[in-house]
């Protein structure tokens, strides 16, 4: 057992913030996300999430904590693809495209005069690619109560939000006030995306958004099952990916361990394609 | 009780919508009672759907109005099921036809639903009724067009509505299919004392079970029995040049009188006769 | 701002203009702007993973992004496109991470391969990127009448023995092959800008497939040659001017469309 969890782990105090942080933003990007993946809204999701750097990065400047940055960028963003809402999915996705494309150059810009004007090179890695080691244990209550609000406002939009999705039409035909059901998850969805930004990076946050509630909506048939399933497995590869970063920076002695972002991607990757191995060959169990 | 006076449920008085400067209804008027099964026929293009899109409230009228049980449309009337004609239905949506049917209850109010006996009774039920207990818990995304068919009906039955709007339900059927839905919706209007509305470009699938007709022509409408509107002199009079209404082989064929054969409405042959008699087995 | 270092720069980014207004179009026609996005992140992750072991870039990011395309194909037919692009995406993003972590250059490396670097292109660098977009622009005109065909009717296409996914996977070969030597000027988040904005803001001013390409190309040229002197004058980061120049191309496109639409009759006889 010794070399699994290497000495430290469960003392260390930074530890303790990322699996606290990491385990409430798993949860709450894996019921947002289960929404996310029904709806078909992925690349809507992603770019949310790229937009979001040009947020990040610009806290970075001001010298305010960057999830102040996102959820500012994001909730802006979404409330502008809510009011946009171009009907046809091909020209929607070339307009949030383009945004993205601003957005993302407006963050090279920022990143840029973060690293010369006031002399931090970590920005780029840290509004990019996360900092879960080294959020602030003041930031703790902050992710809590946004993650509490979130899962709140997705239970209570639960039933129309699943009615929206079959038909947005019969869901306006039965009384159910579209609008605010859309607004209500797009908010949801924004700070989901910002609370994810600053433990596994903007650029990274799909990651726990969409392959969670993939993984578990190919293992299962029931809406409730499959969120609940998608929290469980985001926690475990959030709470394994910080594992194996903190291993790693044990086992190269010295070196820099590997960055925990990947880690946390690839076990998330992992457990998806354990998930497609399975059905596919439970299919073919099936059809032989 | 006489049964012919059946309780006017919807009420259409000189309906007129004009959209982005179209002008795509002009004064139609009708009437549905319970238990009576209308179809709305007319041409794509003629304005079905959005004729019934007012009667679901999405659509506000330029001129004239609904009313549903002698009382006007609001927005949040219940008195309506509505069966759309597409639905989104992702393979890996995770949706049972269960839970689909049990949205029709509840799925316009907020928050979780709670389990309860009586609820999954009723469930059970509707799915009984439209026979559709063998795959209840399979996905809805992997049920067939017909099967998907049953469960939106089921969905929309589910709630108790008087009136029943089904936007061209055989439009993605086959033959068979078709057949058995449209049969199936003249035993639930019959059973349940429901007005039963259909859209379809083509009438001749539900010549055996309609009641009443609404046909729509170019945005205006002729309502009445089939035998009273769908005739040559009917009809020509409601497109404002010659049609021939031709009876053949019990189908019912709309041929315009300018273009030199070309089928409007109505037939369920857009090639030859000699497809009519093949299908007719 | 023409001096010999630079020279490298304009011819790189020139060939990657034209190409990537040719590319452009069709990705636009598919709606193929997710993917789009995806690719060039192997490129990201190539040209760390490169870096790492010492090996020539753009072998590296020639692999990774068509890594990538495969990933795509193959994780799209089983699941939905959108899902598997994402997580694609952020796959490929991590193992560039991974690989860059083990170097010593860290941050300064991927800020330039993620946002573009006007002094990127080495000169032994220039004729393997004329070649890959040669071949590009010669896949594209090998393909343009069956990829026209199955991007605007796609049954007809599968009919006329057109495969669908075929013309996918080859499709998705060429954007991974058309960012992979864009790049190393552009950098891998804001090459998307230049394959979407332009040729989005030609279709609204033209009216054949032909015109839309040439004036795809020409903004192409003009917001890659603008960037690289404003970049050059002001020293700000290039991808800045490539992501924000073409936005306001994008933008001059659908104004014109809307005033087209505004000052024609609104009577359209094919509505319902």
């Amino acid at each position: 057992m010794a070399g699994f969890f290497e000495p430290g782990f469960f003392s260390s105090a930074p530890v303790h913030v990322a699996l606290t942080v990491g385990g409430i933003v798993a949860v709450v990007s894996a019921v947002v996300g289960t929404f996310t993946v029904i709806r078909g809204q992925s690349f809507a999701g992603h770019a949310l999430s790229d937009i979001g750097t040009a947020g990040g990065s610009g806290a970075f400047l001001v010298g305010v904590p960057t999830l102040y940055g996102f959820v500012a960028m994001n909730l802006t963003a979404a409330g502008v693809m809510e009011l946009i809402g171009i009907r046809r999915p091909r020209g929607r996705d070339l307009a949030t495209g383009i945004v993205l494309g601003a957005a993302l150059g407006v963050a090279a810009l920022f990143l840029y005069w973060d690293t010369t004007v006031s002399s931090t090179t970590g920005a780029t890695i840290n509004v990019l690619f996360g900092s879960i080691f080294t959020i602030s244990t003041s930031t703790v209550p902050v992710v809590a109560v946004l993650g509490a609000a979130t899962v709140a406002v997705i239970a209570a939009l639960y039933r129309p939000l699943l009615l929206t999705s079959v038909s947005y039409d019969l869901a306006a035909a039965r009384g159910v006030p579209v609008r605010l059901v859309s607004v209500g998850y797009l908010l949801a969805l924004a700070v989901a995306v910002s609370l994810s930004s600053i433990s596994i990076g903007a650029i990274l946050s799909t990651a726990l958004l969409i392959g969670p509630a993939a993984t578990a909506l190919r293992l299962t048939t029931r809406t409730g099952l499959a969120i609940g399933l998608a929290a469980a497995i985001g926690v475990a590869a959030t709470w394994a990916g910080i594992l194996l970063a903190y291993d790693s920076a044990a086992w190269s002695a010295g070196q820099q361990g590997w960055p925990v972002s990947f880690c946390i991607v690839a076990a998330v990757f992992a457990c998806y394609l354990l998930a497609s191995l399975r059905t596919r060959q439970s299919r073919h169990q099936r059809a032989r | 009780m006489n049964p012919r006076a059946n309780a006017e449920i919807l009420a259409v008085d000189n309906v007129s919508v004009t959209l982005s400067g179209r002008q795509i209804l002009r004064e139609v008027s009708f009437r549905i009672g319970a238990g009576e099964l209308t179809g709305l026929i007319g041409s794509n293009g003629a304005g079905k759907t959005t004729l019934l899109r007012v009667i679901l409230g999405l659509v506000t009228p330029t001129a004239g109005e609904v009313r549903l049980a002698g009382r006007p449309r609001t927005r949040r009337n219940q008195l309506v099921g509505y069966v759309p004609q597409k639905i989104t239905l992702e393979p890996d949506m995770p949706l049972r036809a269960r839970d689909l049917v049990g949205l029709g209850l509840d799925g316009h109010r907020f928050g979780v639903a709670r389990p309860s006996a009586a609820r999954n009774a009723a469930i059970a039920d509707m799915l009984d009724a439209v026979d559709a207990t063998r795959f209840a818990d399979a996905r809805v995304g992997n049920l067939s067009g017909g099967e998907q068919q049953r469960v939106m009906i089921a969905h929309a039955l589910i709630s108790r509505p008087r009136l029943l709007l089904l936007d061209e339900p055989l439009a993605n059927l086959d033959i068979r299919s078709g057949h058995e839905v449209v049969h199936l919706l003249a035993r639930i209007s019959t059973e349940q004392r429901i007005a039963v509305l259909i859209s379809a470009h083509d009438m001749n699938p539900l010549l055996p079970v309609m009641d009443r007709i609404v046909y729509l022509a170019a945005g205006r409408a002729v309502t009445g029995t089939t035998a009273e509107v769908v005739r040559t002199e009917t009809l020509s009079d409601l497109y404002g040049h010659h049609v021939e209404v031709i009876h053949t082989q019990g189908r019912v064929l709309v041929v315009s009188g300018d273009d030199s054969g070309a089928v409007r409405t109505g037939s369920a042959v857009q090639t030859s006769g000699g497809d009519a008699q093949v299908r007719r087995g | 701002m023409f001096s010999n270092f630079m020279l490298n720069t304009w011819e790189a980014a020139t060939i990657v203009a034209v190409v990537a207004g040719v590319v452009g179009f069709f990705t636009v026609l598919r709606g193929s702007a997710f993917a789009a996005h995806a690719l060039p992140n192997g490129a990201f992750a190539g040209a760390a993973g490169a870096s790492l072991l010492g090996v020539n870039a753009l072998v590296g990011m020639g692999v990774f992004s068509l890594a990538g395309a495969v990933t795509i194909a193959s994780l799209g037919r089983r699941a939905r496109h959108d899902v598997a692009t994402a997580l694609t995406i952020v796959v490929l993003l991590g193992l560039g991470d991974l690989f860059l972590s083990r170097t010593t250059e860290y941050a300064p490396e991927i800020y330039s391969l993620l946002f573009g670097e006007i002094l990127g292109v080495a000169s032994t660098e220039l004729a393997p990127t004329a070649a890959i977009g040669a071949a590009c622009i010669a896949a594209v005109v090998v393909l343009y009448r069956p990829l026209m065909l199955s991007s605007v009717m796609p049954e007809v296409a599968e009919a006329r023995g057109v495969s669908a996914r075929r013309m996918d996977l080859c499709f998705l070969v060429v954007i991974a092959l058309t960012t992979t030597m864009a790049v190393p000027v552009v950098g891998s988040l804001l090459i998307f800008s230049l394959l979407i904005g332009p040729p989005a803001a030609a279709c609204a001013f033209t009216t054949t497939p032909r015109q839309a390409i040439v004036v795809s190309v020409l903004m192409a040229l003009g917001i890659v040659w603008a960037a690289i002197a404003i970049s050059y004058l002001t020293n700000l980061p290039i991808g800045f001017f490539v992501g924000t120049i073409s936005a306001v191309f994008y933008t001059a496109g659908r104004g014109w469309v809307f005033r087209r639409q505004t000052r024609t009759a609104p009577s359209d006889p094919s509505r319902p």
